[in-house]
């Protein structure tokens, strides 16, 4: 499957590194990354897909806790979760 | 890749705007463990529910974490009970005793279906259940309770009309010490639907398959923050917004469905695509009508916004599914609305225009706080008048009303969690016991010879 990774929050240095890692540590592949800064805020959006024996609940959560510990918001949703809403 | 701006409308539609799903209810037919004997009926009801339901609540929790959607309710809806009572006769209580184990077995929030459908006349079993109701929802939590006493084909049967009254008035005394809130799991329905996800009136229908998914949807936070954002366009970019919205929250409504059905291995049934609030700030469909351009819900112009929000929600959900069903509309539940409980409170919200909202709304008079001395005739006649607003318009109205017992105006009752809390509601005491007491049926209306 693959999904969509979204980080919002404050700027700071290695912000990139420390998520990708998380995906890497839980065989997630990067696909595409692109992030912008919205309003002062760091905006990085990541598609992501899983590699064999991924476990993709047990990613989730560990992204999401990692937020919380930087102050960042951290989202992982199924890719078809936009694909249905936003195309007919 | 999907364009930057959509992925970051649905995340914020999640996450600031309280969009959700809010039930996958699984509907189960019964029909199949009737018997003579009700101990042989209670046990394969039993183990039909908890064989069928294993994994529903497992199974919402991995589609909630796989994707990021959160849903808020797991829940069952059974077969109107009284068709089992009407074989096997017997104690009707053990059947709410049954499901109360079977939901608590597989961790339901709710389970619906202790129901009778007496809009023409009462069946073997169907009196004794709803005699029973009062006790039923006084011993179990997680049992709610439905009552179908009118249709447009049938009219309005005024025996049962009448019947309600008391059997409203003796639940809130049974849970007198909770708040009443046996009360606030009781819902009279004239045109009940067979196939709604939505509590307290979700029961299956005898028409449905043997088991089938049900998914409510959710989301008046998102379409108010969408109408936020034109606060000068005109009516017609107003419902067009509406529409857009509501597209899309049905979409995710029928992923969520598909996805529950293949897991579980269960046909879908339907998407319900209601704006149901909960007592969160900024999940108010009250707070949609007064984004419209009103001071306060309740203020002249709360019906029009109503009429237009309702059908805006219809038109843009039903090309987003399949199967389109249950109540599908606006919901305006006072005691879950944030919005609502302040214009109640306030005074700017009254029953009379709640009952004229129900005119155009997808249900009805809903989690009303009333005093708790209000006569049984007076609430037979308030389910009386909602039922005939249903009948003539052919669409379904429900009476969920809860006398606060020992309270009167001004005073409050606290349900918590997505039941709410709401203000105790004036009441036109003028007595309609004379009425009420005739009985009878109020012939079906001409509107029903469609033949």
């Amino acid at each position: 499957m693959r999904a969509v990774v979204t980080v919002v929050g404050k700027d700071m240095v290695g912000i990139l590194s420390k998520v990708s890692g998380i995906c890497a540590q839980n065989k997630m592949n990067v696909i595409e990354v692109s992030q912008t800064i919205l309003q002062d805020m760091f905006c990085m959006i990541m598609l992501v897909e899983t590699a064999e024996g991924a476990n993709f609940a047990a990613f989730s959560d560990e992204i999401k806790a990692e937020g919380e510990k930087l102050g960042l918001v951290i989202h992982a949703m199924h890719e078809d979760v936009f694909n249905s809403m936003h195309r007919i | 890749m999907i364009n930057t701006g959509d992925i970051l409308e649905t995340i914020g539609m999640i996450q600031n705007e309280h969009l959700d799903i809010r039930t996958i209810t699984m509907g189960i037919s019964l029909l199949d463990c009737c018997s003579g004997d009700i101990d042989v009926s209670c046990t394969k009801i039993y183990d039909k529910i908890t064989r069928l339901a294993s994994k529903l609540v497992k199974t919402g929790e991995d589609i909630e974490k796989e994707y990021g959607i959160p849903i808020i309710n797991k829940r069952i809806s059974v077969t109107p009970i009284a068709m089992i009572l009407a074989s096997s006769g017997g104690d009707p209580v053990k059947y709410a005793l049954t499901l109360e184990k079977a939901s608590r077995e597989v961790g339901v929030n709710f389970i619906g279906g202790y129901s009778a459908l007496v809009q023409k006349g009462f069946a073997q079993g169907d009196e004794a259940l709803i005699r029973s109701i009062p006790e039923a929802l006084s011993r179990t939590d997680h049992i709610c309770s439905s009552v179908n006493i009118g249709s447009t084909k049938t009219g309005i049967n005024m025996d049962a009309v009448k019947l309600m009254g008391n059997v409203i008035k003796n639940t809130a005394y049974a849970t007198e010490d909770r708040d009443c809130i046996g009360a606030a799991k009781l819902v009279v329905f004239c045109n009940a639907p067979d196939d709604n996800p939505f509590m307290a009136g979700a029961f299956h229908g005898a028409g449905e398959a043997d088991c089938v998914i049900n998914v409510g949807v959710s989301g008046p936070g998102v379409v108010r923050s969408a109408l936020s954002k034109i606060p000068d366009a005109n009516i017609t970019e107003v419902a067009d917004m509406v529409k857009k919205t509501a597209f899309k929250i049905t979409r995710m409504g029928q992923l969520v469905a598909n996805e529950a059905s293949k897991r579980l291995n269960v046909p879908f049934g339907i998407v319900d695509l209601s704006l149901a609030p909960t007592p969160a700030v900024g999940d108010s469909v009250a707070y949609i009508l007064e984004e419209m351009g009103l001071e306060q819900c309740g203020a002249h112009g709360t019906t029009a916004c109503l009429a237009l929000l309702n059908d805006a929600v219809k038109k843009g959900g039903v090309m987003a599914s399949s199967h389109v069903g249950g109540l599908s509309g606006a919901f305006i539940p006072v005691s879950e609305d944030a919005g609502m409980i302040n214009a109640a409170r306030s005074g700017c919200l009254t029953i009379e225009k709640l009952e004229a909202m129900t005119a155009v709304c997808s249900v009805g008079l809903d989690m009303i706080v009333v005093p708790g001395d209000v006569t049984p005739e007076i609430i037979s006649a308030i389910i009386a008048d909602e039922a005939a607003i249903g009948m003539i318009n052919s669409k379904t109205t429900a009476v969920r009303l809860i006398p606060a017992i020992g309270k009167n105006v001004g005073d409050e009752l606290n349900f918590g969690g997505l039941l709410g809390s709401g203000p105790v509601m004036r009441v036109n005491t003028a007595s309609p016991e004379k009425f009420i007491s005739r009985g009878g049926r109020i012939p079906a209306p001409i509107q029903s010879l469609k033949n």
